[in-house]
């Protein structure tokens, strides 16, 4: 079952190259035969349909025109392709059961020069390979790694750099990031509400961040490592939370020593769990109101602006009025100065400026009292006051004499 | 060199090794670092491989390889770890009826394996038992407590009791409990919450109408004392001569009245007025 050039053939192959003929169902020429069975084995199964031998009833193409069947030269009808038409042919036990057997116990490795196996060598290079791979172990600078016996008993740890070990299943590692500090974001996504001391609520979101400290205890001791942090977290910053006020959270003045409390309490617990983590800090990132009473607490900040303002147009006033009350005084010291040095002059200068300037934009009517009641119609007063000054004034002076 | 030569050649090795190793996996086991082991043997447990010891260094404990007889002896592990065991939410009611939604866990640890094998089986069975353990201690304990107290610092004291309430009970399985802590204490859905709200917020609007207030408050006083200095002012420049003041004073309102005031005025005078005295010729 070889090929001159030392392939074993498989006689499915030839077999399904054999179907590349008149049952092909894609209808090739039944011409091509003797090419397609060229790359078969020429002592092949017995039972393989080549075009030599009478055709077995194959599946009929469905793609040839009925017509054809008679033009072939009275090849009788053909049965319809079936299922295992194609499994017959394929898979391990079809043709093997035909052929007499693929490649199986007769299949040979090839051989060196000297006609010796290669099979000790490969084996070798692969043991080789394997004491290799599995016995030098690269530790970056950030990791360590544990190395156990049978990935049982703990042997020992590798720090940084290259180590050796017995090869595994002997001895096997596992590395670990150990000083990367790793953070855990508690909250966030949603609204996750803490109460606070005064029994107030408070959106809260903060982030853990944490490294190892000791890879045995964080490997052997805790079942969950991460799991319990989170729960150690939620637990201490829920105590924290409680022993302050929800404006000293809000604010931000509190925010310190929340965090210090939290992380120290986190690494109590830890500790006394001998978890091997180190809290290495903890932010609140958001301490927010909740968002259904926000309004409320926006409008806090919005009445201190409110009474900032009121204050500011307060004093705006308060300045005028002084000012103003400062000018007054200023004016009337100056004058009172120069009607100390003349008071008659001074006081009549300042009757008939004021007079005149009042008395010439407004109407003027004398009237001689003496004895005479006179009349006045008002009207006539209230039209003369629409038309132009000029005219009045001339009979008023008349009327004055 | 086929492998029917080798097959031929050394099919009594072969075999011994096939069977040696069928051997050896059956009979080796290895037993890790986080797990304890507990031999039984035909129903009875005989051994245990790798129990707790607190002080034992890793490397000391006695995991890692052994062996067991093949079909007479089974090998049962249970987690060597400190575990995790979870609670359902629970509503617990305060001493003064205040509803608070609590969330807890406690952690434990196997230290008595052949117990924990012969009382639960294993791991999940004792999740299951201790579960509704801890949640009823944790309602009971918490209970007595007026609702304030289940926020603050007496949390470490009630922790404490239910801690022990919980280990004398988790003893029986073999269990440990290290420490039991409240993760979450909220205020249940619903009008509790509602009415937590509604308290936050007219809180808050009492506090803005007080900084309102003041603010109004400030700005009446900044006024005022601003017209008091005024006064103060007027009083020490007019005080000087009071009738001058009065002169002065009703020049400028005149002023004010007719030249600047809206509104056209018609004067009506009589000749006898101090302004039209000239006018008449002096007297």
């Amino acid at each position: 079952m070889r090929n001159p050039d030392g392939f074993p053939t498989k006689p499915w192959l030839s077999q399904v190259l054999a179907m590349a003929g008149k049952r092909n169902p894609w209808g090739k020429p039944q011409g091509d035969d003797g090419s397609g069975s060229d790359g078969g084995d020429p002592d092949g199964a017995p039972s393989k349909p080549t075009a030599d031998t009478p055709p077995p009833k194959g599946p009929r193409n469905p793609w040839l025109p009925p017509g054809r069947g008679g033009s072939d030269g009275g090849e009788p009808p053909r049965r319809s392709a079936s299922i295992e038409d194609i499994f017959k042919t394929r898979g391990p036990e079809g043709p093997r059961r035909i052929g007499g057997g693929g490649g199986g116990p007769n299949f040979r490795l090839p051989e060196r020069a000297n006609g010796k196996s290669w099979l000790p060598l490969i084996a070798l290079g692969l043991a080789g390979l394997w004491l290799v791979f599995t016995s030098t172990h690269q530790v970056q600078p950030k990791q360590q790694a544990v190395v156990t016996w049978l990935g049982g008993k703990y042997s020992h740890k590798l720090g940084p750099g290259l180590n050796f070990t017995l090869p595994w299943p002997i001895q096997q590692v596992t590395v670990e990031n150990v000083s990367e500090i790793r953070s855990v974001t508690i909250g966030g996504e949603g609204e996750k509400l803490v109460l606070t001391g005064d029994q107030n609520l408070v959106d809260l979101s903060y982030v853990i961040r944490w490294n190892i400290k000791n890879l045995e205890q964080f490997m052997f001791q805790i079942d969950d490592p991460e799991l319990a942090i989170r729960e150690v977290a939620e637990s201490a910053m829920r105590a924290a939370m409680a022993e302050q006020e929800l404006d000293q959270v809000v604010s931000g003045e509190g925010r310190a020593v929340i965090e210090a409390r939290v992380a120290s309490r986190m690494q109590q617990l830890l500790d006394a769990y001998r978890a091997g983590v180190a809290i290495q800090g903890v932010e609140v990132v958001k301490a927010d109101p909740p968002a259904k009473v926000i309004d409320a607490f926006k409008d806090v900040s919005a009445a201190q602006q409110d009474a900032n303002a009121m204050r500011n147009r307060a004093r705006a006033y308060a300045q005028q009025v002084l000012a103003r009350a400062q000018g007054d005084a200023a004016a009337f010291n100056q004058i009172y100065e120069e009607y100390r040095l003349a008071p008659e002059v001074t006081r009549r200068r300042l009757y008939y400026e004021t007079m005149e300037s009042v008395l010439s934009k407004t109407d003027k009517t004398i009237v001689e009292a003496d004895g005479v009641t006179p009349y006045l119609p008002l009207p006539e007063v209230r039209r003369r006051a629409v038309t132009p000054p000029a005219g009045p004034a001339a009979p008023e002076g008349g009327a004055g004499r | 060199m086929n492998a029917q030569a080798i097959w031929d050649t050394h099919k009594a090795t072969i075999i011994a090794v096939a069977v040696l190793i069928v051997a050896a996996l059956s009979t080796l086991i290895v037993v890790p670092e986080t797990q304890q082991a507990v031999k039984i043997r035909t129903g009875q447990p005989v051994a245990v491989i790798n129990k707790f010891e607190p002080d034992t260094p890793y490397g000391q404990t006695g995991a890692g390889l052994w062996y067991r007889i093949p079909m007479i002896e089974r090998v049962q592990y249970v987690d060597r770890r400190i575990m995790n065991l979870d609670m359902e939410p629970q509503q617990v009611l305060s001493n003064d009826q205040q509803r608070l939604q609590v969330d807890a866990y406690a952690r434990f640890r196997i230290i008595n394996p052949v117990l924990m094998v012969e009382r639960a089986g294993s791991e999940e069975t004792l999740r299951a038992q201790l579960a509704p353990i801890l949640s009823s201690t944790l309602r009971q304990e918490l209970g007595r407590r007026p609702f304030a107290a289940l926020l603050t610092a007496e949390r470490g004291n009630a922790m404490a009791n239910i801690r022990t309430a919980l280990d004398r009970q988790a003893r029986q399985y073999g269990a440990q409990i290290i420490d039991v802590r409240i993760k979450r204490a909220d205020l249940p859905d619903g009008s509790p919450l509602e009415t937590a709200f509604t308290r936050m917020q007219t809180d808050r609007q009492a506090e803005a109408e007080t900084i309102r207030a003041s603010g109004r408050r400030d700005a009446q006083i900044i006024q005022a004392e601003a017209e008091a200095d005024a006064a103060n002012t007027y009083a020490a420049a007019y005080g000087k001569d009071p009738e001058f003041y009065d002169f002065y004073r009703a020049m400028e309102s005149y002023r004010r009245t007719f030249e600047q005031g809206s509104g056209e005025s018609t004067m009506i005078l009589s000749p006898d007025s101090e302004y039209l005295r000239q006018f008449r010729g002096q007297r």
